[in-house]
């Protein structure tokens, strides 16, 4: 609850570090995907189908197309921060409300997702 | 200004849906309803999985599909608990060293009772569980207490469900506001979310049994304690059910209770009424 007030400016902040230095944007890129199969961290495989990764598993959607189905990165970056607020019936652990992952991790892991 | 919207929007769904709790949580004394949530729980995995026997649930992850069950087939050609199962016969019938044996403390000389456990003991007003009466046997002729969660208490609840299989579950809750408020009590633990993952029992073994996370096919709630203990792959050996609420609650991140702490033994109560007329299939061997 306690870091939407910042949110933001943190993500006008972000924008302008993405838009400005793509070398960094494509560091950030791997550093997501890293995080996304990491099983301590996002370790969204357990769930999710994503290409390039192994054993995953079938409880929610394929990620793919994912600029497509979500072209404001907002709303990526809610989906991953707390999927209740929208679906109090999901699997999806709130990784940032619970701090499984920072918001600057859920950043990283968004820009990865966005090239799926 | 829309995503605004929208978080407000799910705030006041959540404090709703926690006043709707909070509500629900002070008419529950008087609407708790064992007979027609059994029914509901079992008519809900018999729909959602119309293809699964009803008795086969008890077989957990190998019920879900053809090629799981031909590998449980193939598995109980040469049982894991086998050697768990042989060792607890043995050390069933080896009398404690003041002659008396677990057979001393049990109804019909502890064969062929596994069905009937865990019961609401109206003296102690809480359940009592095999393992809990396991080791209150012990102690009560001056043994020592074994671990709740593997190794001899495995075995000899091993023994103990061999000798029920194909028994059905056959729990009581006696006419006990008490016996009552364990299984809301239970029930309350099963539903409620927690741990840093935020999965409530029900967010695994209710909401996505025969999905699989990573390799593994979540085994559906239904029946679940009827395989108990088991050996599991995973464990490399054999686990207890307090091994398997252990496990999960630390898996999701949650944490663990002791062993025989009232809540545990509350969703065991819950769990295994909720399976009454499946049959014991335990000791049972999981991925």
């Amino acid at each position: 609850m306690t870091v939407f007030p910042c949110k933001p400016a943190l993500l006008v902040a972000l924008a302008l570090v993405a838009g400005a230095a793509p070398a960094r944007a494509q560091s950030t890129m791997a550093a997501g995907q890293n995080l996304a199969f990491d099983r301590g961290k996002g370790n969204c495989l357990t769930c999710h189908v994503i290409k390039g990764g192994d054993l995953p598993g079938t409880i929610g959607p394929e990620l793919k197309d994912i600029k497509a189905k979500y072209p404001d990165r907002n709303e990526l970056f809610a989906i991953i921060f707390d999927e209740t607020k929208r679906n109090p019936q999901t699997m999806m652990p709130p990784f940032g409300r619970n701090r499984i992952l920072t918001e600057q991790e859920i950043n990283a892991i968004v820009d990865f997702l966005q090239t799926l | 200004m829309k995503q605004r919207a929208t978080v407000l929007l799910g705030s006041a769904f959540v404090a709703l849906a926690a006043l709707a709790f909070a509500a629900t949580r002070v008419i529950a004394a008087d609407k708790v309803d064992p007979v027609a949530d059994a029914k509901a729980f079992q008519n809900f995995f018999f729909q959602k999985f119309p293809n699964v026997k009803h008795e086969d649930f008890v077989n957990g992850p190998y019920s879900m599909n053809e090629d799981m069950k031909r590998q449980w087939q193939e598995k109980e050609e040469f049982p894991p608990y086998e050697f768990a199962l042989d060792a607890g016969k043995e050390m069933f019938s080896t009398p404690f060293k003041n002659g008396k044996t677990y057979a001393d403390c049990f109804p019909n000389g502890g064969i062929g009772i596994r069905q009937n456990y865990p019961y609401f003991d109206e003296k102690e007003g809480k359940v009592v569980t095999l393992e809990l009466a396991l080791n209150r046997c012990r102690e009560a002729n001056g043994e020592a207490p074994y671990s709740y969660v593997k190794d001899e208490m495995a075995s000899l609840t091993a023994y103990m469900a061999y000798t029920s299989r194909g028994r059905p579950m056959d729990i009581k809750i006696p006419d006990d506001p008490r016996a009552l408020a364990a299984y809301e009590n239970g029930k309350r633990y099963f539903y409620t979310r927690r741990g840093q993952m935020n999965f409530s029992c029900a967010s695994c073994h209710v909401q996505s049994p025969g999905e699989r996370i990573r390799a593994e096919t979540l085994a559906p709630a239904l029946g679940i304690l009827n395989a108990m203990p088991i050996y599991r792959s995973e464990w490399s050996g054999m686990g207890t059910t307090s091994r398997r609420f252990v496990t999960c609650n630390s898996q999701t991140r949650a944490v663990p209770l002791e062993p025989q702490s009232d809540e545990y033994r509350d969703v065991e109560y819950f769990l295994s009424y909720v399976a009454n007329g499946l049959p014991i299939s335990g000791p049972g061997a999981r991925p």
